[in-house]
């Protein structure tokens, strides 16, 4: 497997008067496994907004597979295989932990899955994220680790090509963080290409094979984790002059 | 599952043929002035709940709906000469309502929360101004609708009409029972509980919303078609009654949104409760009546009558 599965051209976002990103550049390899970190309000977020389509970018193209996505709703862009968890976990609260992960089952994946077998394609989903003993709580009286597994597990059964975690790790405990990692790397070794967004080095530089930099909306750097940690440019923009 | 499908439907088919019989063991039109209010208050508190629970937007709009179905009945029945049955007025009024209620779909677009709720009322004061002042349908001081003296095989066109009621209402909760447990309900399910990741997950949230407005537009406007051979006259005062949107809403409040069966058992309770204390008591205590019943619920019991069982019935296992 080889190419980009993902590029994003030249992208532009403006509120107003505001520019979130600038020309960006990106691309994502399949089953790469990227991290994307940046200073707080560096438009990490907001990149992958567009990536998923929550956002419309201004200017730029963003290609999934060789198809041009720019204008497609998210909808789409999740049954073409684009997942991503948020960063402030969104359960369906008023489904069980399985019924949750009925619903991309049954639209994102709807083409890809066995029509039959849903609910036990939910369970095998749930199994690999150790959440099977949950299957039937509700979904909003999750611990916070677990809602956290939960948006990966939601991400998951949508049968994605390319996952994009969303500070799945912010607020844990460093054997959470351990918990979650192996979880994410596990997924990629199925074929998954991953884009991380993490604020936890360690995390970051423990999982990526590759790191781009944001810094007030503009790519700074990009390369190897041990390259990046070297880089002056963003020694720069973490810590300033 | 397959079962529980045949006890629906044979609970269906019981109401029916329970129906028929009522008509010929019961000779005091009464009741069935009564059970036709009750019914006509179920299959509205049904149809707003598709939109009310299952997609988590709420319409302050449903006597809108309601008093265009009536005033569809009243212009074609009008139009053309008192000739047009029944079924083809309700079809007409279903029509009209369904495309009112794609174009509120489309207003959700840019509308959520409570805003949408506001426009949905605004939407349904604009309605009632144009009927006010369209000479045509009566205008202001209403409109006279004559009875059709052919009612079938029924002893009086009371008793018709309550039949043709039961049917639409049971129609109606099958619509809605099956949206509920079907794809399509976990997808408006997930729209309720968060719009944005149900995109990402793969909902198709404007397409479902649209499906769900419509849907509840069309229902409304059939409970409305009927009502002008129910009560003779018509005036937008009581058509576009704030009281018919208010039921609509309490009557699934209190019977619980989240499950089918919510809206009926909210509307029989309350429908039948209206009934008894407007003949015991009087018709002006059985609006305080509702009022009464929305507080205790909303406070007391969010979850409806349904969410109590739920929940007692998961502290027993």
């Amino acid at each position: 497997m080889s190419g980009p599965v993902l590029s994003v051209r030249s992208l532009t976002k403006r509120f107003g008067g505001f520019i979130a990103l600038q020309n960006v550049d990106l691309h994502v390899n399949a089953g790469e496994r990227l991290g994307l970190i940046g200073p707080n309000g560096s438009g990490k977020t907001t990149l992958i907004n567009c990536i998923s389509g929550a956002l419309f970018n201004d200017e730029g193209s963003i290609e999934f597979e060789n198809r041009d996505i720019t204008r497609l709703p998210p909808h789409r862009r999740a049954r073409m295989g684009i997942a991503r968890s948020f960063q402030i976990p969104k359960p369906f609260r008023s489904m069980s932990v399985l019924e949750n992960l009925r619903v991309p089952l049954e639209y994102a994946a709807w083409s890809r899955a066995e029509h039959r077998r849903i609910s036990d394609e939910a369970m095998d989903v749930l199994e690999q994220m150790g959440l099977k003993g949950r299957a039937n709580e509700n979904s909003a009286g999750l611990t916070q680790v677990d809602m956290r597994k939960l948006e990966l597990a939601r991400a998951l059964a949508a049968k994605p090509r390319l996952l994009v975690s969303d500070e799945a790790m912010a607020g844990l405990s460093s054997s959470e963080v351990d918990e979650i990692l192996e979880i994410l790397l596990a997924l990629n070794k199925r074929g998954v290409a991953v884009i991380m967004i993490e604020h936890i080095m360690r995390a970051v530089m423990r999982f990526s094979e590759r790191i781009v930099v944001l810094d007030a909306g503009q790519k700074i750097a990009e390369g190897v984790p041990a390259e990046i940690v070297r880089n002056p440019q963003v020694e720069r923009a973490y810590l300033g002059e | 599952m397959k079962p529980r499908i045949n006890a629906f439907w044979l609970s269906c088919a019981t109401l029916v043929v329970g129906g028929l019989v009522l008509t010929e063991v019961l000779h005091n039109d009464y009741y069935f002035n009564a059970l036709y209010v009750v019914l006509q208050g179920t299959l509205m508190a049904v149809a707003w709940n598709i939109l009310g629970g299952f997609t988590g937007y709420v319409n302050f709009g449903s006597a809108g709906f309601f008093a265009v179905g009536a005033y569809t009945s009243i212009f074609l029945d009008k139009y053309f000469g008192h000739v047009l049955p029944l079924p083809v007025l309700i079809a007409a009024a279903a029509l009209v309502c369904a495309l009112i209620g794609l174009g509120v779909g489309y207003l959700s677009l840019r509308l959520k929360g409570v805003y949408f709720s506001i426009a949905t009322l605004a939407m349904a004061i604009v309605l009632a101004t144009l009927i006010s002042n369209w000479r045509y349908m009566g205008g202001a001081r209403g409109a006279y609708i004559l009875t059709p003296d052919t009612y079938l095989w029924f002893h009086s066109y009371i008793q018709m009409l309550f039949m043709v009621m039961l049917l639409l209402t049971v129609g109606a909760v099958a619509i809605s029972r099956y949206l509920n447990t079907s794809r399509l309900g976990r997808g408006l399910a997930a729209i309720r509980d968060d719009e944005v990741a149900a995109e990402c997950a793969g909902v198709p949230t404007l397409r479902l919303k649209l499906i769900s407005t419509t849907l509840m537009g069309a229902l409304m406007g059939i409970a409305g078609a009927p009502y002008p051979f129910f009560v003779t006259f018509v005036d937008p005062a009581s058509a576009f009654s704030l009281f018919v949107a208010v039921n609509a809403i309490a009557m699934p409040m209190i019977g619980g949104t989240s499950h089918w069966i919510g809206p009926v058992i909210g509307a029989l309770l309350l429908g039948s409760a209206q009934q008894v204390i407007t003949v015991t008591v009087s018709s002006e205590l059985n609006i305080l009546f509702v009022g009464i019943m929305l507080v205790g619920f909303v406070t007391l019991a969010p979850q409806g009558i349904v969410g109590l069982v739920q929940k007692y019935w998961r502290r027993a296992r």
